[in-house]
């Protein structure tokens, strides 16, 4: 049984080098001081995608990411590694979109493929760290989720198995196709890229990087396999209203440099009055709330 | 995030080489595969950013993968259960991470499953394989032998075996035994013609490098009753017919992550390759040429790690008030581990560049026939690699072993301990002068080009290289040395005594390795300065060499020989 397999992905700032400049004044993410790469935990999720395609030959993984064009690099990185093909997300009217207007954007792209059986996307993103996007996608398509997977075990049929990471351990749980998986970083890491991959892929491109370029696009053109997909909010028949900073209700209040020291560490004893204490100073210092 | 391509300048500087482009469009036939395979390349500099993105795959799984798991691997080793080998968990992960990434059978043709890359990338990410763990390397670089295959057998042995090895089978080549080691014409595996015209193998074989692996090449006595190399003939023993146990592994001092095996052979059945009696005299002698590339090109790598191991240490440790590289002793052991490292790889470079050229000619020949002016080039290019090779072998194994030594005695005590990585790149190091050919083995197949002349043409046309104002200088000096050479072979020559030639073989063709290696980095300069003071360091440690050598040589008389054979009399004393 072939299977539609979508991976959501996200092009992040590298914040596990984080220098002095890596946020602006404000409050935003200094995205040019840091390398762009592919959120590692989406990864994580591609590699669970091939390893479905390795056992159910024929199937399609498709990576969709919202976007500049220039994200069209983690889709071309998700060629390298086995999948398909992928699409770029891509519209001013999407700039500034928080969790909630990223799901609804993603999901709009999800309706518009409309095949699909398994929609598999990393936990979190290490810019943001919300671990909303994916249960929002699903809850927006109106399908069920399982997360933090840690391996899909079995697809049969219209049953899917898999093992996720709880704290306390391991769980092992069924759901219905089709659904959404978000994938833990404790989930076995990506394969290399593949050295035919890329020599294939590597001219593969949106539209708009070779809008200037006649003989690439003609190259292209000519190997369809090459084709990114580049989707605006129009093609994706996308409210404009859930879109971007008018589709977001988050709003950034402030950012400060927070340097942590040893002295801060603090018991609590796990009484009420503890941790009343505790939860009424987070809400003074903003901490929560 | 370790990238062992991307940390490594002299790997790119390397690959631009001017000469690539011949190579490339040779390889490529002008680019007739573009339209026939989908990664084949549309032109040069197409296929060039295609051996740059490949080569920047391996050297994220050498930073990121390989060289994680070699300590553990080093510790872990692999076992022996039910005659057949369990590699260390860490070799497994090694392996699937290769496959996975599609690096196994690199410079097979595509319709044979490969990238039809030329030897000379290959070459380079065995490198880089190498720096991150010598002893993964061997199992790896046993796709050379895919090579063998390639050149001799029919072209159904081809389809079967090749797509197989580039989906990542592995390789051994089956040549040595108990008395048979750097004398394989004893080789007495038998192989038995059935009558079906198949043939079964009986016997042992031993120190076989991953041993147990899923496809052989065996040497083997074909000819019933032959003494010699002319009785014995090349065989594939494919693992999946069965029919060859592992009896043990030995436990060696270092590349313990590589299965040497002890093979028995019962009736194994095999595959002739190629005719009868080919099978030392011509199939294992190609068949060593690239093993002995592929041991430059591991001793290269060790090298590397050697010097950037001691390089971090020495500039972390500090003693006397002060990191201890800032002492002139500690720099100037640093700075020779450096020009002799980059003089390893000009050389390596420089002969698989030559192996590139003819081995393309030789395949081009099998498709037409070669244009007169492309037969002088095959020819001239395939005495060049003959020469090159043993050479190559020879002093990038020693100066392995040197940097491995010099490594240690950077980090003094503490490289003593079992805590560096040091430690196990000296153990690791210690094989590459010995097998495929012991230096003095390479000094046998060298010393041919020492008195036909290959390498003093070679210096000779180096002669000619035009180089900057300020590499005069330092050009007469590679000028001098040659005279040096030149006088020291005849002074060596002009006596008619085998033994004497033999003798003095060793400081001939080391004077010529120093010689080339200089100029090749005078060569690196010309394109780029990074590697001046590698040239001026080498340069001057060559100069010395080679005088210490001229002066062996003029102050020696022939039969002081004696004084260093052993005798009969002296074994009494001692007992």
């Amino acid at each position: 049984m072939s299977l539609n397999i979508i991976v959501l992905a996200k092009q992040v700032p590298d914040t596990r080098n984080v220098g002095k400049d890596a946020m602006k004044a404000d409050g935003t993410v200094n995205r040019a001081a840091l390398p762009a790469i592919f959120n590692p935990e989406d990864l994580n999720a591609l590699e669970q995608a091939l390893r479905l395609k390795e056992k159910h030959p024929g199937s399609k993984v498709t990576v969709l990411t919202m976007g500049p064009a220039r994200a069209a690099e983690i889709i071309r990185e998700g060629m390298f590694r086995g999948a398909d093909g992928g699409i770029v997300l891509s519209d001013r009217a999407f700039a500034g979109s928080d969790t909630l207007a990223t799901s609804y954007a993603l999901n709009a792209a999800i309706r518009k493929i409309g095949d699909f059986d398994v929609i598999i996307g990393g936990r979190q993103a290490i810019d943001g760290d919300t671990a909303q996007v994916g249960p929002q996608v699903a809850e927006k398509l109106g399908i069920p989720q399982i997360t933090y997977a840690e391996e899909i075990l079995d697809v049969n049929g219209k049953d899917i198995t898999v093992k996720r990471r709880i704290e306390s351990g391991v769980e092992t749980v069924k759901g219905k196709l089709p659904l959404v998986v978000t994938v833990n970083g404790s989930a076995p890491e990506c394969r290399p890229r593949n050295a035919k991959a890329v020599q294939k892929y590597k001219y593969a491109a949106v539209p708009s990087e070779v809008a200037n370029d006649e003989k690439k696009q003609e190259f292209i053109e000519s190997r369809p396999y090459l084709k990114i997909g580049e989707w605006s909010a129009a093609d994706v028949d996308a409210d404009l209203n859930q879109c971007g900073l008018s589709g977001s209700p988050t709003k950034v209040k402030s950012i400060e440099n927070v340097v942590f020291t040893a002295k801060e560490a603090r018991n609590i004893e796990n009484t009420d009055e503890e941790l009343e204490n505790l939860i009424i100073d987070l809400i003074a210092n903003h901490t929560i709330g | 995030m370790a990238n062992f391509y991307k940390d490594n300048e002299s790997l790119k500087h390397h690959l631009n080489h001017p000469m690539m482009e011949k190579i490339v469009e040779l390889k490529e036939r002008n680019f007739a595969d573009a339209d026939k395979f989908d990664y084949a390349p549309q032109n040069f500099e197409d296929a060039m950013d295609s051996y740059d993105r490949v080569l920047d795959i391996v050297g994220d799984i050498c930073g990121n993968i390989i060289a994680e798991n070699a300590e553990e691997v080093d510790h872990e080793g692999p076992v022996v259960k039910n005659g057949h080998v369990e590699y260390a968990k860490g070799t497994e992960r090694n392996l699937e991470a290769c496959r996975k990434a599609g690096l196994m059978g690199m410079s097979m043709p595509r319709r044979l499953g490969g990238l039809n890359f030329p030897i000379t990338p290959y070459i380079m990410a065995a490198d880089m394989v190498s720096r991150a763990d010598a002893g993964f390397e061997n199992l790896w670089g046993l796709q050379d032998c895919a090579e063998t295959i390639y050149e001799f057998a029919d072209e159904k042995q081809k389809e079967k075996y090749i797509p197989r090895v580039c989906q990542g089978e592995t390789m051994s080549m089956d040549l040595t035994e108990p008395d048979a080691g750097s004398d394989l014409q004893s080789v007495m595996l038998k192989a038995t013609k059935k009558e079906d015209g198949s043939y079964v193998l009986n016997g042992v074989k031993r120190f076989i490098t991953n041993g147990d692996s899923d496809i052989h090449l065996v040497l083997a006595r074909s000819e019933e009753g032959s003494k010699d190399g002319r009785g014995l003939s090349m065989f594939i023993y494919d693992k999946r017919n069965g029919g060859v146990t592992v009896r043990r592994i030995e436990n060696k001092m270092g590349i313990k992550g590589s299965p040497t095996c002890e093979l028995v052979y019962k009736d194994a059945p095999a595959e002739l390759v190629g005719s009868t009696r080919l099978g030392l005299i011509k199939y294992v002698m190609a068949l060593m040429n690239g093993a002995r590339l592929g041991i430059a090109a591991q001793s290269v790598g060790i090298s590397e790690a050697a010097y950037r191991e001691a390089l971090s240490y020495a500039k972390d440790r500090k003693q006397f008030g002060k990191a201890i590289i800032e002492f002139p002793a500690v720099a100037e052991i640093l700075s020779t581990m450096k020009a002799k490292l980059d003089a390893s790889r000009a050389l390596l470079y420089a002969c698989s560049r030559y192996v590139d050229m003819y081995k393309i000619y030789d395949d081009i020949a099998k498709e037409r026939a070669l244009t007169v002016e492309e037969k002088k080039e095959q020819k001239y290019y395939s005495r060049l690699a003959d020469a090159f090779t043993p050479l190559a072998k020879g002093m990038t194994s020693e100066f392995c072993n040197q940097n491995t030594y010099d490594c240690i005695q950077i980090h003094g005590g503490s490289g003593f301990m079992k805590d560096y990585a040091c430690e196990r790149l000296y153990r690791d190091a210690r094989i590459t002068s010995i097998y495929e050919g012991t230096t003095q083995l390479q000094v046998v197949a060298a010393i041919r080009h020492v008195t036909t002349g290959t390498y003093l043409n070679k210096m000779k046309e180096f002669e000619e290289m035009s180089v900057h104002p300020e590499d005069e200088a330092i050009k007469n000096t590679l000028v001098f040395m040659t005279q040096q050479y030149a006088d020291a072979v005849q002074a060596v020559m002009g006596v008619d005594d085998t033994s004497f030639h033999d003798f003095m073989a060793r400081r001939l063709v080391e004077m010529a390795g120093h010689i080339i290696m200089g100029y090749l980095l005078l060569e690196d300069v010309q394109r780029n300065e990074e590697f001046r003071k590698s040239l001026e360091i080498y340069v001057k440690y060559g100069q010395a060499q080679v005088a210490q050598h001229a002066s062996f040589i003029g102050n020696f008389q022939p039969d002081q020989i004696k004084d260093y054979l052993y005798s009969e009399k002296e074994s009494t004393q001692e007992a």
